[in-house]
């Protein structure tokens, strides 16, 4: 079933794990999955923000795992057998969990397959930019606005 | 093979001459005429010199070498110790600061000369020697003749006797080949000389000392052959002393000279090989032996290395060693512990006592009290006296005394209570704080305290000591204590509390309005303090190391700043309990007692829960409701009550249930998560699962 994207990557082009949230696919750069995980029991942290939902041990270390459904202002996560905790580790920062609602596919996309002006929809913060590829669009997380922007979405 | 290797010995070692040479000026400044004082100063900046000389940091040598050339003239009477002079010499001391800082970043001393400092050294030095019939110019080698008799273990030179010479020139046997080689250099118009190097037997880092000496042989000649040899010497296979021969242009003062430059070189014994030494085959060995016998000495015995070792006095039996290796290790026992305890949590506690499960039981037992051990080995070894962080201050009041013109002293007491590593790293600046507001805010001016009655001089105290689990750091003052109507006024001013709260605050809760952010009572500010980015700082500053600040304050009689820090950060006994069907740990440090009380037992003060135990009302918390816990039990007949201590608070703390005491190991629970101040992190329980810590002290 190789299709254009399983062609071996040149080197403009980029790898993006494709995840399924609510009814919307999300590609996160390859290079800052430090893990996926199934579901698994999170210890809830009280007072936390209300996408946090606590922290899971993942080889001895403490990572938080927040709600990407939450933070986009979806509904709360039904978890299911596909649901994934993605261990994301940003530059320079500490590992964070994100619940997604299911892991599909590693997508190549070329810098010309990426349109990064259509920052349109109301979670225009949260997106770097809209990737194309043979079976539709994908939306590619602007990482570093998912974690840092948390202060603006607790108020 | 460079220098630079030794940077880290160089920095370590600076920093503790530079201490030294402050805390003995300040003594110097109180007794003038206390000569080992002065021996002691004079000791250490030359050593610095030599140092510095070493490392080719030429700025840093030339101003310790004019500082040097002033405690030499005091030393030798020829100058008398003024206020004016000290200061000066604070100053150079804390250019040298500078050079260091600029050192420890940017491995380079920096461009400042500091001129205006040595050109002062240089008046006080003709103004001092002016008094003085056949003063002397600032002689050049400080090391010279007349330090001798003055500093025993200065390092002064002893010139090296008849006797000596031959003693030296018997403890060497030469090969054929050596001789050959001495002999065609003084074909070439050289000297071969044997150069015996006596360490001072304080000395740490002999090797590398030798090797500095090596280096300085170097510039002025030749090395052929060294006793023991090179290896042995590079192991620090000899007792404080060991020779050189060497070929060289230059007399035998230069040579001298240039060795004892090195620092920590007590002495130099220096002999000419003439052509009868090189003519000579056997029988030195032996001599050796006999001089040996007959000055008894240790150093004597230099030639013989083995022997050396044997006899080798325990001295300094201590090892450097990088703190990120300490915390290594200390995150490869966290981790030795959580396994331990998904040991202990599989042990099959409830299953039939037969043989193999109890003999099973008695090995975790015994794990576990190894893992403790080790524990507590590896904490010790992270324990640093808190001596390291204090014994600048009397420095600081000295000079905030000065800055501030008021009349104090500083009695420290407890320096040698020890505390871990990352605590030392971290304290010293909320403890300067603590001590500028002291000094600053608490203490009156000179004519004031005379008025009230008091001393003139104001007194400053700090004292450490241990607490059970904890260190107590006490600042206390005598001072005019805090205004508490004045820090009321203030708030309502401000808008911090409403008229109706400062009503009922008590004073002690109104002296901890102090801790709150932009919050300073001082009606000047100073450079000193008092800019409101104060005491808020240091109670965040300590808080983030797992302690707690309060402040005692009497009005006319002073203030007491109380900081209590734990021993340690990374592990503690732990009492685990249940809420609903969370589990959290509770640090048995604060917990007091646990009790089991009747529902019927609770009464309301103010529409709040309290209990009266043993005579003392102590407030409710019910924990799952401020947690927001889930499925927490209800409506019990009796309520089990952990109760935990702040100072002198007291809170009761009703949880679910109880599993038991653990020992566990502290992690952070990163910065994404809006902590609340409730939860101070998370641990890793036996089976994998996380339970969050219960910072106490937020609850009382």
């Amino acid at each position: 079933m190789a299709d254009n994207n399983m062609v071996a990557s040149t080197l403009d082009t980029t790898q993006y794990i494709g995840v399924i949230i609510g009814n919307e696919q999300y590609g996160i750069d390859i290079k800052y999955i430090d893990n996926i995980v199934k579901m698994q029991r999170i210890t809830r942290v009280p007072k936390a923000q209300p996408y946090f939902y606590g922290v899971i041990n993942i080889r001895g270390e403490i990572i938080p795992v927040m709600s990407l459904r939450v933070k986009f202002g979806l509904e709360p996560d039904e978890f299911s057998k596909k649901t994934r905790i993605l261990i994301v580790k940003p530059e320079q920062q500490a590992p964070v969990g994100f619940i997604v609602d299911e892991v599909r596919e590693v997508v190549n996309l070329a810098d010309e397959d990426i349109d990064r002006s259509s920052n349109t929809t109301d979670q225009g913060s949260f997106i770097s930019g809209v990737g194309k590829h043979s079976k539709g669009l994908i939306s590619l997380m602007n990482i570093a606005a998912v974690i840092t922007e948390k202060e603006a979405a607790a108020i | 093979m460079d220098v630079s290797q030794y940077l880290e010995i160089f920095i370590e070692e600076t920093k503790e001459h530079l201490q030294s040479l402050n805390e003995q000026l300040l003594v110097l400044e109180k007794e003038p005429d206390n000569k080992e004082t002065i021996n002691e100063i004079f000791r250490a900046a030359h050593s610095l010199k030599g140092m510095a000389g070493t490392m080719g940091y030429k700025r840093m040598q030339k101003l310790t070498h004019d500082m040097e050339n002033v405690f030499q003239e005091i030393r030798n009477e020829k100058m008398k110790v003024s206020s004016t002079l000290v200061d000066g010499l604070f100053r150079g001391l804390d250019a040298l600061e500078e050079y260091l800082d600029n050192i420890v970043n940017n491995q380079d001393e920096g461009t400042n000369d500091n001129q205006d400092i040595i050109d002062l050294f240089q008046k006080e030095l003709q103004a001092g020697l002016a008094g003085g019939s056949d003063a002397p110019a600032a002689p050049a080698a400080p090391a010279a003749a007349p330090a001798e008799k003055a500093a025993p273990a200065a390092a002064a030179a002893a010139v090296a006797t008849e006797g000596d010479t031959k003693e030296l020139l018997d403890s060497f046997t030469l090969t054929e080949q050596e001789k050959n080689m001495i002999n065609k250099a003084r074909g070439q118009g050289l000297q071969g000389y044997i150069v015996r190097i006596n360490i001072q037997d304080t000395c740490v880092l002999k090797a590398a000392r030798a090797f500095l000496v090596f280096k300085a042989i170097e510039t002025v000649g030749e090395t052929i052959k060294s006793m023991p040899d090179a290896q042995a010497i590079e192991d620090e296979k000899f007792d404080f002393s060991f020779s050189v021969v060497v070929t060289s242009a230059k007399t035998m003062d230069e040579i001298q000279a240039a060795v004892m430059n090195v620092s920590e070189v007590k002495s130099v014994d220096i002999a000419l090989i003439d052509e009868t030494k090189c003519e000579r085959k056997e029988a030195a060995e032996q001599t050796a032996e006999s001089t040996a016998a007959a000055t008894g000495t240790a150093t004597a015995t230099q030639t013989k290395a083995p022997a050396a070792t044997a006899k080798k006095p325990v001295v300094n039996r201590s090892v450097r060693v990088d703190i990120d290796k300490l915390d290594d290790l200390m995150n490869l026992v966290s981790e030795l512990i959580i396994a331990k305890n998904g040991l202990v949590s599989i042990s099959p506690a409830d299953l039939v006592r037969d043989e193999k499960n109890s003999s099973f039981r008695d090995q975790v037992e015994y794990l576990e009290r190894i893992t403790t051990n080790i524990h507590q080995s590896v904490m010790k070894v992270r324990m640093v006296p808190i001596e390291s962080v204090v014994n600048r201050f009397p420095r600081m009041i000295r000079d905030l005394s000065k800055k501030l013109d008021k009349k104090m002293e500083l009695f420290m007491s407890g320096e040698e209570t020890e505390l871990d590593r990352t605590v030392i790293d971290e304290i010293g600046d909320p403890l300067q704080h603590i001590l500028r507001n002291a000094a600053d805010h608490g203490l009156e001016t000179n004519a004031e305290r005379i008025k009230a009655g008091k001393p003139e001089v104001g007194s400053i105290f700090l004292s450490a000591y241990q607490e059970g689990n904890n260190v107590v750091i006490e600042v206390r003052d005598d001072g005019h204590g805090i205004d508490v109507e004045k820090v009321k006024a203030k708030a309502l001013e401000r808008g911090t509390i409403t008229p109706d709260q400062a009503e009922t605050m008590s004073d002690k809760e109104i002296i901890d309005l102090l801790f709150r952010p932009s919050f300073s009572t001082a009606e000047k500010i100073s450079d000193i303090s008092g800019r409101g980015v104060g005491l808020d700082v240091v109670k965040t500053k300590i808080e983030a190391l797992g302690g707690s600040v309060e402040c005692r304050s009497v009005l006319g009689e002073g203030s007491t700043f109380i900081i209590r820090l734990p021993l340690t950060l990374a592990i503690i006994q732990s009492l685990m309990v249940v809420l609903g069907n969370e589990k959290y740990a509770i640090p048995l440090g604060s917990i007091q007692t646990i009790e089991d009380i009747p529902t019927t037992d609770i009464k309301y003060v103010e529409g709040k829960e309290v209990i009266n135990l043993r005579g003392t009302v102590i407030p409710l918390v019910r924990l799952d409701k401020i947690l927001d816990v889930p499925n927490a039990k209800q409506d019990q007949e009796s309520l089990t009550v952990v109760i935990v201590a702040k100072g002198d608070k007291q809170a009761g703390l009703i949880v679910d249930d109880l599993i038991g005491q653990l020992e566990i190991v502290i992690k952070s629970i990163g910065k994404y998560i809006n902590n609340s101040k409730m939860i101070s992190g998370a641990t890793i329980l036996g089976d994998g699962e996380i339970a969050l810590i219960l910072d106490a002290n937020t609850l009382v």
